[in-house]
């Protein structure tokens, strides 16, 4: 495999001004804006991106998403597809656009996925995209996202004794650090305690174990590191990324409690020829606090089966040994499967956090993950502000 | 029966064969004919060895928790009347997993382990669902 570590850069981002409740939007409209403020940002003209990528969103499921996305923006791709891949995608699109470049297909690849999750039941579209398993699921009353990570966590807690108490410091880590964003819509600190008196949602998983459902989108600029030396933003280099899918539903999976995280950073390590202990800061896919757990542990930071007790002490805060999910995660900043992530990361590493006690002090690199579907989706992406030499 | 508002499945090329099975309390999945390994949901190849010979073997109804979740949340008036139920991943003698209900016991009392039994639970006059409970002793 060609070794692309470094050889290309994002250049642009751009993020909707609300986040959260924003009903007066539709998706599309969603989607323009964070793409003018990437295109903004990255100092473009629309006419120079020529290749795009998005992320077909539940709430308008429409055939070829991005050609009219794209279109409607005024962009004329030469390179043009949707990726559908669950919260696993916007990583995947930052891949792929890689990939794009380095064929020759494209030379800027905006890569945009917004969603108007908490508004379209107002909106009702005449599609919808649903997954093949539902036949085996719904019957028996498995509906909601919760239940798939409820079983993950009860296997969880059955193979390594993992409390729900533990499973709680993720949220409450993950909402101090929304308390220092004005973005987040959750910004009131809560405790352990907290966690464990909210309802119960689908049980072992309280209703603080449990994501937002948001409006909003973020996109991100890519190109090649050599054109980024010419463009105003700091461009921020991409070291590795993978990806892995290693079962369809649970009912085959090889492991409950090792997801597809674990062969995606290995990927994502070995191409950017660095390890867990190199990383300052982490963005992990937070749906549930599971999730966070599993991944952490899939990652290297901890051992299989230590992420309960890696995850207590503060050492996933701000201040801690590793801080995760900085900007308030889905748990507490808003859900867009992942794309904020992308762009949380990559302003951490331009070192352009408000308020600066938000800021992971002098931060050179740090590590991203992705995770969709039935917990059968998973990508990883190593970002920096150094350019391999 | 009529009134059964609950989501029921929309059979197709592949999954028919079962639902028609378990309809006539035939509980049944696809064995392959080359390498006998049990497969579930249904498809037209073996992901073992990928033969496309298969035959539909019935099964013992034997089967154990792998792991089980309690729906405190309702997430349709349909489910109102049931919670907290269960839902587990249900592990069957034979290898295969599949998602069911465990029946016939209180949701905290069910655990990863807990030895079941197949019950034909006949929802409507098109469809009976495979649900578990407790293994008589």
């Amino acid at each position: 495999m060609a070794n692309l570590s470094g050889k290309y850069a994002i250049v642009g981002i751009g993020q909707t001004k609300k986040l959260g409740k924003v009903p007066e939007m539709s998706t599309m409209a969603l989607h323009l804006e964070c793409m003018k403020y990437a295109l903004d940002d990255a100092g473009l003209k629309k006419e120079q991106i020529d290749g795009f990528v998005s992320n077909q969103p539940l709430s308008d499921p429409a055939h070829v998403y991005a050609t009219q996305v794209a279109h409607y923006f005024g962009i004329h791709p030469r390179y043009c597809t949707d990726l559908a891949f669950g919260g696993a995608t916007p990583i995947l699109m930052v891949e792929h656009a890689c990939m794009a470049i380095e064929a020759g297909l494209a030379d800027y690849v905006m890569c945009v996925h917004a969603r108007s999750q908490r508004t379209s039941a107002q909106f009702p579209k005449h599609g919808k995209l649903g997954g093949t398993e539902v036949d085996w699921t719904a019957p028996f009353g498995l509906v909601g996202a919760p239940a798939m990570h409820a079983f993950a966590a009860r296997r969880h807690m059955h193979e390594f004794g993992t409390t729900s108490a533990q499973l709680a410091e993720v949220a409450v880590s993950t909402r101090y650090h929304a308390s220092l964003n004005p973005t987040a819509e959750m910004r009131t600190p809560i405790t352990v305690e907290d966690v464990l008196n909210s309802r119960w949602i689908t049980e072992p998983l309280h209703l603080l174990d449990c994501c937002l459902n948001s409006d909003g989108g973020g996109a991100v600029i890519v190109t090649t590191a050599e054109r980024a030396q010419s463009l105003p933003a700091q461009p921020i280099y991409i070291l590795g990324f993978g990806s892995n899918t290693p079962h369809a539903d649970f009912l085959e999976a090889p492991s409950h409690t090792t997801l597809g995280g674990a062969v995606s950073s290995k990927m994502a390590y070995q191409m950017a020829g660095l390890g867990p202990k190199d990383m300052q800061f982490a963005e992990i896919y937070d749906c549930f606090t599971i999730t966070t757990m599993i991944t952490l542990e899939d990652y290297g930071f901890c051992q299989k089966g230590e992420g309960g007790s890696f995850v207590q002490g503060g050492r996933i805060r701000l201040g801690g040994e590793l801080p995760v999910n900085t900007h308030g995660g889905l748990l507490s900043q808003a859900h867009i499967e992942g794309e904020l992530h992308i762009l949380e990361a990559v302003q951490q590493l331009r070192h352009d956090i408000t308020p600066a006690e938000r800021q992971v002090p002098n931060a050179t690199v740090g590590i991203v993950s992705g995770h969709g579907g039935n917990l059968h989706c998973h990508t990883s992406l190593i970002l920096s502000n150094q350019r391999p030499s | 029966m009529t009134d059964y508002r609950k989501p029921l499945p929309l059979p197709d090329q592949d999954s028919k064969p079962f639902w028609d099975r378990v309809r006539e309390h035939n509980f049944s999945m696809q064995q392959c004919k080359d390498c006998g390994h049990f497969r579930f949901p249904p498809r037209i190849i073996c992901p073992e060895c990928s033969s496309f010979e298969y035959e539909w073997a019935p099964l013992s109804g034997r089967a154990q928790v792998f792991a089980h979740v309690t729906y405190h949340h309702i997430y349709g008036p349909m489910w109102a009347p049931d919670v907290p139920y269960n839902v587990s991943i249900i592990e069957l003698q034979e290898g295969p997993k599949m998602f069911s209900n465990v029946i016939g016991c209180k949701p905290d009392e069910v655990y990863v382990g807990m030895p079941l039994e197949l019950v034909y639970d006949d929802v409507t006059e098109e469809f009976t669902l495979p649900k578990f409970r407790p293994a008589a002793a």
